[in-house]
C-alpha cells in the first residue's frame, strides 16, 4: 500500500527546497514503506547517529546532503563520533581513520546538527516532552526518549535520522502511535528491597528484558516509585543490546503507566517473572571471566549525567587510580560541571573522554586484555569489538578495582 | 517456480541461493571488506554473501546495518538480491542509499513465509524489477 503524501510532502520530493530535501524525502518514503506506514508525521525534533564514521559511505552521504543544500529543519542533536575532538590525543587508530571520523562529524555540523556528539540527549537541558512526536537514531536514546520522556520515536538510525532532521517528516507507525505503545507483556519483579537500591541491579535487570521482550513493549511491575533516571537509563541501554527494544513501561515509574491497567494492551498478555537469581544469572552474563585483575576501568556507557560523575568523584575521593579508568561523558555536561568535581576526577588519574565511547574506537591500549565496567552495554559490545575481556561489577567496585583497594569484584 | 514480492528498494538481481537460517546483523556480523559473515554463533559462519541471493527471514541488531550494505555496494561485496519475508526497514534503508549514491540498485524483496520457504530449496533465484522472484 503506497504511502498518502501531503502536498507538501510531494513539494519536498519535486525538488522545490533543493535536491538534498528531495533525497531526504525519497529515502523518508522508501523508510515509511518498508516500515507498512500509511503516512507521515511532523516531528518536532531529531537526534542523528549517522556522525559515526561507518566507511567512506557515510561521509558521501552527508556530503551529498549538503551538495543539495540540504539543512536539518527541525532542533536536532548529533549522537557520539568516532573522535573526541576536545581531546584527539586519546585516539589510537590511525591519522587517516581519525581524519574520516572527524570529517563526518563536522558534515553533519554543517547540516545544521547541534554538535552535542553524545548518546544521552536527554541529559541535555532541552529535551523532548510528553508527546511530542521525533525521530530519534540511538538505541538507549530511543528507549529512554519513549519509556522515561514519553516522547514518540521508532528505533531510527543511520540515513533515515538526518533525512527525518532534514525533512521534519517521518513515517505515522509503530511507537509513534499509541496502540504501538501499549504493552503486550508484564515482567513481574519478585526482588528484595536490598536488591533494587543497588544500581549495579539496573543494567542486569535491562538485560535480561531484552532477551525476553525483544521488539515487545513491556510493562515492569515492582520498581520504586523513586527509580532515578540515571537508573533508567542504565536499564534501557542495556534492554536495548541484548534486544531489539524500543520502549518499556514501568508502573508507576514512568509517565504512560500510573497503573497497570492503563499501560496495558487489550487481550492476551504474556507474564513473566524475575527473582533473585534470574537477575543474578543475567548479570553474570555480562562477564566474559570470573573476575579477578583487570587491566583497565571503563565507565560512561551510555554518558555519565553529572550526578553520576559526582558520586564517582565522592568515591574516588583521596584515591589514586593505578589502572587506567576512562569515563565518557557529554561535552556540554563536562564544560558545565563544577570546577571541584573536575579537578577532583582529573587529580585521582580518572581519563575524560567526551564526543565518543570508549567500545566503538580505538581509545583504550591494545595490550589491555581485561577491563571491568559498570555498563551492560559496554559489557555486551567491548569483547566483539575491542577484543577485550570483561568483568560487570558496580561503580564502587568498579573503583576498587582501579585504586588497588580489590581485584575485579563480579556484581 | 514464480512467486510476486514486494520490492521494499527496487532493482534487478540473480545469483545462487543462499539461505541464511537465523537472521543476521550486517553491523558486527558480516565483513564488508570480503562479505564473510563473522558472528560467530551464525549458523553460515564464515560463508560469503557476495554476488549470492540471499533469502532469509531479516536482518537484526544495529541500524547501522544499514551503512554497512550501502558501503558493501560501494565496494562491490554486497549481495546480488535480498529476499525477505519481514519487513526490515535497515536493509532497505541501506539499498535505497547506496541506489542513490552510487547508482548500483540492489533488490530487497519483502515474500509471505510459505514463499520463501519454498525459495530456500531452489539453486538460483532471479529477481526482477516488479518484484517477481524466479527460482530454478
Amino acid at each position: 500500500m503506497p504511502v498518502k503524501l501531503t502536498e507538501r510532502d510531494r513539494e519536498l520530493l519535486d525538488g522545490v527546497e533543493g535536491e538534498g530535501t528531495a533525497l531526504a524525502m525519497r529515502i523518508i518514503v522508501g523508510t515509511a514503506e518498508a516500515m507498512g506506514a500509511d503516512a507521515l508525521l511532523d516531528i518536532v525534533s531529531a537526534h542523528v547517529d549517522g556522525c559515526l564514521h561507518h566507511g567512506v559511505v557515510s561521509l558521501d552521504f552527508a556530503q551529498r546532503l549538503l551538495d543539495g543544500g540540504a539543512q536539518a529543519v527541525v532542533p536536532t542533536t548529533l549522537n557520539v563520533g568516532s573522535v573526541d575532538l576536545l581531546h584527539p590525543e586519546l585516539f589510537r587508530g590511525t591519522k587517516e581513520s581519525a581524519r574520516a571520523g572527524a570529517e563526518v562529524m563536522h558534515a553533519y555540523e554543517q547540516l545544521g546538527c547541534r554538535p552535542t556528539f553524545t548518546c544521552a540527549p536527554y541529559q541535555l537541558e532541552q529535551r523532548p516532552g510528553r508527546g511530542d512526536q521525533i525521530a530519534w537514531a540511538e538505541s538507549n536514546a530511543i528507549v529512554f526518549a519513549n519509556s522515561v520522556l514519553g516522547a514518540r520515536t521508532e528505533r531510527y538510525g543511520d540515513f533515515t535520522d538526518i533525512c527525518a532532521a532534514v525533512t521534519g517528516r517521518a513515517p505515522a507507525v509503530g511507537l509513534h502511535l499509541d496502540a504501538g505503545r501499549q504493552a503486550h507483556l508484564i515482567v513481574r519483579l519478585e526482588l528484595p528491597d536490598e536488591l533494587l537500591d543497588e544500581d549495579a541491579a539496573y543494567p542486569a535487570l535491562g538485560h535480561l528484558l531484552g532477551a525476553v521482550a525483544g521488539s515487545t513493549v513491556a510493562a515492569i511491575v515492582g520498581l520504586p516509585a523513586a527509580t532515578t533516571e540515571d537508573r533508567l537509563k542504565a536499564l534501557g541501554a542495556a534492554a536495548a543490546s541484548s534486544g531489539p527494544v524500543g520502549m518499556f513501561h514501568a508502573v508507576g515509574v514512568t509517565p504512560e503507566a500510573p497503573d497497570l491497567a492503563s499501560a496495558l494492551a487489550a487481550g492476551g498478555v504474556r507474564e513473566v517473572t524475575v527473582d533473585e537469581s534470574r537477575l543474578r544469572g543475567a548479570a553474570r552474563q555480562l562477564s566474559t571471566v570470573p573476575g579477578g585483575r583487570v587491566d583497565a576501568v571503563c565507565l560512561g556507557t551510555p554518558h555519565y549525567s553529572a550526578v553520576e560523575l559526582r558520586r564517582l568523584a565522592a568515591l574516588l575521593a583521596a584515591k589514586t587510580c593505578r589502572i587506567p579508568l576512562f569515563v565518557n561523558t557529554g561535552r556540554e555536561t563536562l564544560a558545565t560541571l563544577e570546577s571541584p568535581t573536575r579537578a577532583g576526577l582529573e587529580t585521582a588519574g580518572v581519563t575524560m573522554v567526551v564526543d565518543t565511547c570508549t567500545y566503538i574506537t580505538p581509545i583504550l591500549h591494545p595490550t589491555l586484555k581485561t577491563v571491568m565496567t559498570d555498563s551492560a552495554k559496554w559489557a555486551y559490545y567491548a569483547p566483539a569489538n575491542l577484543g577485550v575481556d570483561v568483568v560487570y561489577g558496580s561503580m564502587e567496585a568498579c573503583v576498587a578495582a582501579a585504586t588497588g583497594e580489590g581485584e575485579g569484584e563480579p556484581w | 517456480m514464480r512467486v510476486s514480492g514486494r520490492l521494499l528498494s527496487p532493482g534487478e538481481g540473480s545469483g545462487e541461493t543462499l539461505h541464511l537460517s537465523a537472521p543476521v546483523s550486517f553491523w558486527g556480523g558480516v565483513d564488508p571488506h570480503d562479505s564473510r559473515i563473522i558472528e560467530r554463533r551464525h549458523p553460515q559462519f564464515g560463508v560469503l554473501i557476495r554476488g549470492r541471493v540471499v533469502v532469509m527471514e531479516g536482518g537484526k541488531g544495529s541500524s547501522s546495518g544499514s551503512s554497512v550494505l550501502a558501503e558493501m555496494v560501494r565496494m562491490g561485496t554486497a549481495p546480488a538480491g535480498i529476499v525477505v519475508s519481514r519487513a526490515d526497514p535497515i536493509l532497505a534503508v541501506g539499498a535505497l542509499v547506496a541506489a542513490e549514491l552510487y547508482g548500483h540498485r540492489l533488490p530487497v524483496v519483502l515474500v509471505t513465509e510459505g514463499d520463501l520457504d519454498a525459495l530456500t530449496s531452489v539453486r538460483h533465484v532471479h529477481i526482477t524489477d516488479g518484484g517477481v522472484v524466479a527460482g530454478g
